[in-house]
């Protein structure tokens, strides 16, 4: 049985926008295509930026990169504000009854000594990483162009942010609530040789020019690599210890890291392929970057999961590189 | 572990999770990393000085944004699924959202880019986040305006086109420009445009009349868009006060600098709002209040304390504000009779004002509309009932800074055009004013760039050989149904069908 409520129809006069309507046919839209393409301003400027003369608002040519269409490139995830938005507080929820649970039962305290410490030293400077990938990605959503691609890096980078927000407050609950292992992580950031490495890789990576480089550089080869590493196998490491209760704080990364992973793959594998050039320039900065984080990882890997596990995770890298039609060494 | 809580005071800990993430870079230098910071000229001693304008974090800002785009959806579906369209005041209306549509949700967009660029490009990381999530929630008015009119696109014209029109088509320059100018400036003087003199000093002559408007006009998408984005705005006004106190505390050098901006862009906002105020005045079916109330009500009053409160910082008034307290009772009258005039060239629909909304006009302008307006309105109207509808079919000049026709009149005398020149470099440019006058000799280099609709289609830079071939094949409006009179037009028969009234009966409005 149903039942039927008579309702008045009026037939549309039209079913979407016509720019809609061009690229998709003229058919009802969805409300991801309707929100992210073809928003932004092509043309017609009015005056050239006083902080970068040579180029326009909205300058296809801020990345070497050469696309007939940057709209080509979309999000396997289909997210617009709202989608967006509701799928984190969802995450947030989840994340929050974790950290209020392992707070109430004071899980951190079952750790050894040497385990609070070695947590402190691998995951608490790592605040500071996640704030260098806010500035990267943010950086690129006013650098790039195309809704569909920019609209993912600002997710990206208020994501990038909530991620140092997370990691801080594991450095809270490390000391009780307290300051000092965030202030200990920062010494570490800025001094421990051990970390020298990546935070110098961030650094550089701050004036990269070529927003497509530098979203290779920290969203595809430095994410691909360490979150892998310290969100994965450390983790692992730490579960086979006895102190997986840990891993109720980092579920958030380890979730976001699979979602986030498909946009950048979708975006790189339709830029790759669109032209032979394209694909050698992104071939050359990833053996690049690849192998400025590696040398900047490999000491944090000795202190985490350790040599064996990088490897791993190296082992993967290369087959997803290759699966998105890349060839990297 | 220690098992005594140590509690961090909320201002400490929102400072533990946003600046203090933060370090002294060593391996590349701070200029190199944040190299649009020093060339306005703007001083900053200490970032650490700078007060979080509101402490949100990110998990709270998913939670509390995610609740309120899903109340927000479901009207929007409610109001698609029951045909809201057809309890709106009345069609005309729906031109106010043309308007809309065209002219402000792709600045929205602008506004975007904006923020993420300053968010990265500060190096005071307070300021960064604080700026970036202002770019998130811009990058979520646009899109939410874009499905609150999706629907509205399906049952009327003018609407169908927005972004490409907003490219190309002539007025829509106007807006446009504004933030193109913004966007490329630099940081400090785009938050002193946008984050202060727009959001905390205009914004309630914008937001306020177009929701308050859709309110009147039974929209129940735009005005539920409009509570939704209520308390985004609030952020961003509290964020345009932080700035602009924190770029006065921080160096004395700094204060003409940011009185140069503010007087330049109070004078672009105060022309920019024009539209709003022939929109607030002529096209909602029920009116809200005039655009010289609201501009007694949100500028007069409130922007006068406010300087009041800068003038301890040694900010005055923004330069001609007095010129616009004279202008209140003229722009929206003037603007309105330009876009009669020219409504073959624009995606939305004009007509001229029926007896009751005369009485109304005279009632709100005491001093101006019967002795400068509605004589020529009234003339109008009857050249209209006698077939003869007033089209003009040349191209008007246009101010080189604010990119509006020069339609407005002088300070002290309502019965003269105003209209400044100045020569640059062998070339002559005009002006609608002494404030658009004074941005370009301040800034010559920048306005002589400006891409006027009316240059380029003599240029021929714009198609066709004729206007209505620039209108049709450039502009992507489609002739005789997003353009033109309102009245018999296709979307007014329609509307009459809605209504269960006889289309050809409907009558003209009689003149007096």
């Amino acid at each position: 049985m149903s039942i039927e409520i008579k309702t008045n129809t009026v037939e549309p006069i039209r079913q979407t926008f016509s720019h809609i309507r061009r690229r998709f046919g003229d058919k009802p839209a969805s409300r991801y295509q309707e929100a992210s393409y073809d928003v932004a301003a092509t043309l017609n400027f009015h005056y050239r930026p006083q902080w970068q003369p040579d180029k326009l608002l909205n300058d296809v040519t801020r990345t070497c990169l050469v696309m007939r269409d940057w709209y080509a490139v979309s999000d396997p995830r289909q997210y617009y504000y709202g989608t967006y938005v509701q799928t984190r507080a969802r995450m947030q929820e989840t994340t929050e009854h974790e950290y209020a649970f392992c707070e109430k039962r004071e899980l951190l305290g079952r750790l050894s000594d040497e385990q609070r410490a070695r947590i402190l030293r691998v995951l608490v400077p790592l605040r500071h990483a996640e704030l260098g990938a806010n500035m990267n990605n943010s950086g690129i959503a006013a650098d790039g162009c195309a809704t569909t691609v920019v609209q993912m890096h600002i997710y990206s980078a208020m994501d990038r942010l909530g991620i140092a927000q997370y990691l801080s407050r594991i450095g809270l609950l490390l000391d009780g609530g307290g300051t000092a292992a965030l202030e200990q992580g920062k010494q570490l950031w800025l001094e421990d040789p051990l970390w020298q490495g990546l935070r110098r890789y961030v650094e550089d990576s701050f004036v990269v020019k070529d927003w497509f480089e530098l979203s290779l550089a920290q969203n595809l080869v430095s994410d691909g690599l360490l979150f892998p590493l310290i969100y994965q196998k450390f983790d692992e490491t730490l579960s086979a210890e006895g102190a997986g209760d840990v891993g109720m704080l980092t579920e958030f990364m380890r979730q976001w890291y699979a979602e986030n992973s498909r946009w950048v793959d979708a975006m790189v594998k339709t830029v790759a392929a669109e032209s032979e050039s394209n694909r050698q320039q992104i071939e050359t900065w990833i053996a690049h970057w690849s192998a400025r984080a590696l040398e900047a990882l490999a000491p944090l890997a000795e202190i985490s999961a350790g040599g064996a596990a990088f490897a791993s995770v190296q082992q993967d890298f290369l087959a997803r590189l290759n699966k998105l039609g890349l060839n990297i060494q | 572990m220690t098992a005594n809580k140590k509690k961090l005071g909320l201002k400490d800990k929102y400072r533990y999770l946003t600046r203090d993430l933060d370090w002294e870079p060593s391996y590349q230098d701070k200029k190199a990393i944040f190299p649009h910071e020093d060339f306005e000229g703007i001083k900053i001693t200490d970032w650490d000085k700078w007060e979080d304008p509101f402490r949100l974090t990110m998990d709270a800002y998913w939670k509390y944004q995610a609740e309120k785009e899903k109340k927000l959806y479901a009207i929007l579906d409610a109001f698609a699924q029951n045909n809201g369209q057809q309890t709106i005041s009345d069609a005309r209306y729906v031109n106010a959202l043309k308007l809309f549509l065209g002219g402000i949700s792709p600045c929205e967009y602008q506004a975007f880019q904006g923020f993420a660029r300053v968010g990265r490009q500060f190096s005071g990381a307070g300021a960064r986040v604080a700026c970036q999530m202002q770019a998130i929630d811009e990058l979520r008015h646009v899109q939410t305006q874009v499905h609150a009119m999706s629907h509205y696109n399906k049952h009327f014209n003018g609407l169908h086109d927005f972004a490409h029109m907003h490219d190309r088509v002539w007025f829509l320059s106007v807006p446009k420009s504004f933030f193109d100018d913004a966007r490329t400036a630099g940081p400090f003087e785009f938050l002193t445009a946008i984050s202060f003199s727009f959001e905390y000093v205009l914004t309630n002559l914008l937001f306020v009349p177009f929701m308050s408007g859709a309110a009147y006009n039974g929209d129940m998408a735009t005005v539920t868009f409009g509570f939704s984005a209520q308390s985004d705005e609030a952020r961003h006004m509290t964020l345009g006060l932080e700035v602009i106190k924190f770029m006065l505390e921080q160096h004395e050098d700094n204060v003409p600098i940011i009185q140069g901006w503010i007087d330049k862009w109070f004078w672009r906002g105060n022309r920019l709002l024009t539209l709003v105020g022939m929109m607030m005045d002529y096209m909602l079916p029920n009116k809200v209040m005039s655009w010289a109330e609201a501009w007694e009500v949100y500028f007069e009053q409130a922007g006068g304390a406010l300087f009041k409160d800068l003038e301890r910082y040694g900010i005055r008034a923004p330069k001609y504000v007095e010129q616009s307290t004279i202008g209140k009772e003229h722009v929206s009258h003037q603007a309105w009779a330009t876009f009669y005039q020219y409504s073959q060239a624009t995606n939305f629909h004009t007509w001229m004002p029926n007896e009751e909304e005369m009485d109304w006009l005279s009632a709100k302008y005491p001093n101006t509309f019967d002795q400068y307006y509605r004589e020529r309105f009234t003339f109008w109207r009857e050249q209209q009932e006698k077939g003869e509808r007033f089209y003009n079919n040349t191209l008007p000049q246009l101010c080189q800074v604010c990119q509006i026709p020069t339609i407005f009149t002088e300070p002290d005398d309502a019965t003269q055009l105003s209209h400044r020149s100045h020569v640059h470099e062998g070339e002559r440019y005009h002006f609608c004013s002494d404030g658009c006058c004074d941005i370009f000799k301040n800034q010559p280099q920048k306005y002589v760039q400006a891409w006027l609709p009316v240059h380029q289609i003599y240029q021929g830079n714009c198609g066709g050989a004729d206007i209505e071939s620039v209108v049709r094949d450039y502009y992507n409006i489609n002739i005789g149904e997003d353009n033109f009179e309102y009245l018999g037009s296709p979307e007014h028969q329609r509307w009459l069908q809605w209504k269960g009234l006889n289309p050809a009966v409907a009558p003209l409005p009689k003149a007096s």
